[in-house]
């Protein structure tokens, strides 16, 4: 981690501050007034919108493995996008990839 | 006798709590461990559950660090993965807008994915609740979250020191925001967020650590209403 002391609760404060305001936002501050309909949507979004491309590259190119694609990795990831499309549940599908992926290690050596 | 009925409400909002031990035990553990493998200290580990308590933001922030994206990308970042508490909020304004400032600002505190969950099910499926009952059924719900979540985090810290690395704990964090990520899954228009979040960040992998993503995102979350808008066209 190349982040200093400061740096590091630089971050935890501004994302602490940061959620805290949204949080608050309609609850304290906006109250009963609409917001545009087109902003609501978007917002329904934002979790699918950047989970996946966080991990994408980190499924892909592992720090692991130096950047190289990595069999027993790229399996696990597929394990556990299947499992949650599945049962719809995030812990089912956290096991079946940590399952796969040790299983993989495994076998693979 | 309101105030007995508040306290049965706010017994049963424990109670309620209950299934998503399951969900926070598993997560605060692998927070602790992701964290302090990525070198954070106990206090920063444990000043992110208590300042900021979102799982989610929490690790990806912690895998941006990791990174070495720079501080503003990293905040930015994690925020987006968090805007979706302000919809939480609104959906609020109509059960607690009349509470005093300072429960509000306490509930907000308190608002994130599984206090919220529940207390949405539970103003719905009971909408004659009182406002002290909706309070008492919301703090609730949050009594055994919050501690357990701090808990969990903090003995996942003190195993993470020994734990050897190398030996697959490093894909940890990817397992779990698919995790997170694939039930969500739910409409062809969050596929389509979800694959076009995927294309445009690995299209844009060669851009400053951490940049990509938040163009992704932007693109993921246009492509998620857009494909929303025209199948309800359809």
């Amino acid at each position: 981690m190349n982040f200093t002391t400061g740096e590091i609760w630089t971050v935890i404060v501004l994302l602490g501050a940061g959620t805290y305001l949204i949080r608050l936002s309609f609850l304290g501050l906006i109250g009963d007034r609409q917001m545009p309909p087109l902003v609501m949507r978007l917002l329904r979004y934002t979790p699918v919108a950047v989970l996946p491309g966080l991990v994408a590259p980190l499924v892909l190119w592992p720090g692991a493995t130096g950047g190289e694609p990595d069999l027993a990795r790229g399996l696990a990831a597929l394990a556990a996008v299947a499992v949650g499309l599945a049962t719809r549940n995030t812990i089912w599908a956290i096991l079946a990839g940590a399952v796969t992926l040790f299983g993989m290690l495994f076998v693979l050596g | 006798m309101p105030a007995s009925t508040s306290k049965s409400v706010y017994l049963r909002g424990i109670r309620d709590s209950a299934p998503f031990a399951f969900v926070i035990v598993p997560f605060a553990l692998l927070f602790g461990v992701v964290a302090t493998e990525a070198g954070l200290t106990l206090a920063q580990m444990m000043g992110f559950n208590v300042l900021v308590i979102a799982g989610a933001s929490q690790f990806a922030a912690v895998a941006l660090m990791d990174e070495g994206a720079p501080l503003w990308i990293v905040v930015t970042t994690a925020l987006v993965v968090n805007l979706r508490m302000a919809m939480y909020s609104a959906s609020l304004v109509p059960h607690l807008g009349r509470a005093p400032f300072r429960l509000r600002a306490f509930v907000a505190y308190l608002n994130f994915d599984q206090t919220y969950a529940a207390a949405a099910a539970e103003y719905e499926r009971l909408p004659d609740m009182s406002l002290a009952e909706k309070l008492a059924y919301f703090f609730g719900v949050a009594t055994p979250i919050v501690p357990l979540w701090y808990l969990m985090a903090l003995v996942g810290a003190l195993l993470g020191t020994t734990v050897p690395m190398g030996s697959g704990l490093d894909f940890a964090l990817p397992i779990t925001f698919i995790g997170i990520a694939a039930p969500m899954l739910r409409t062809p228009a969050h596929v389509a967020a979800a694959g076009a979040s995927v294309v445009v960040a690995l299209l844009l992998a060669g851009l400053p650590s951490g940049l990509g993503l938040l163009v992704a995102a932007g693109c993921a979350m246009v492509v998620g209403v857009a494909v929303e808008t025209w199948s309800e066209k359809q």
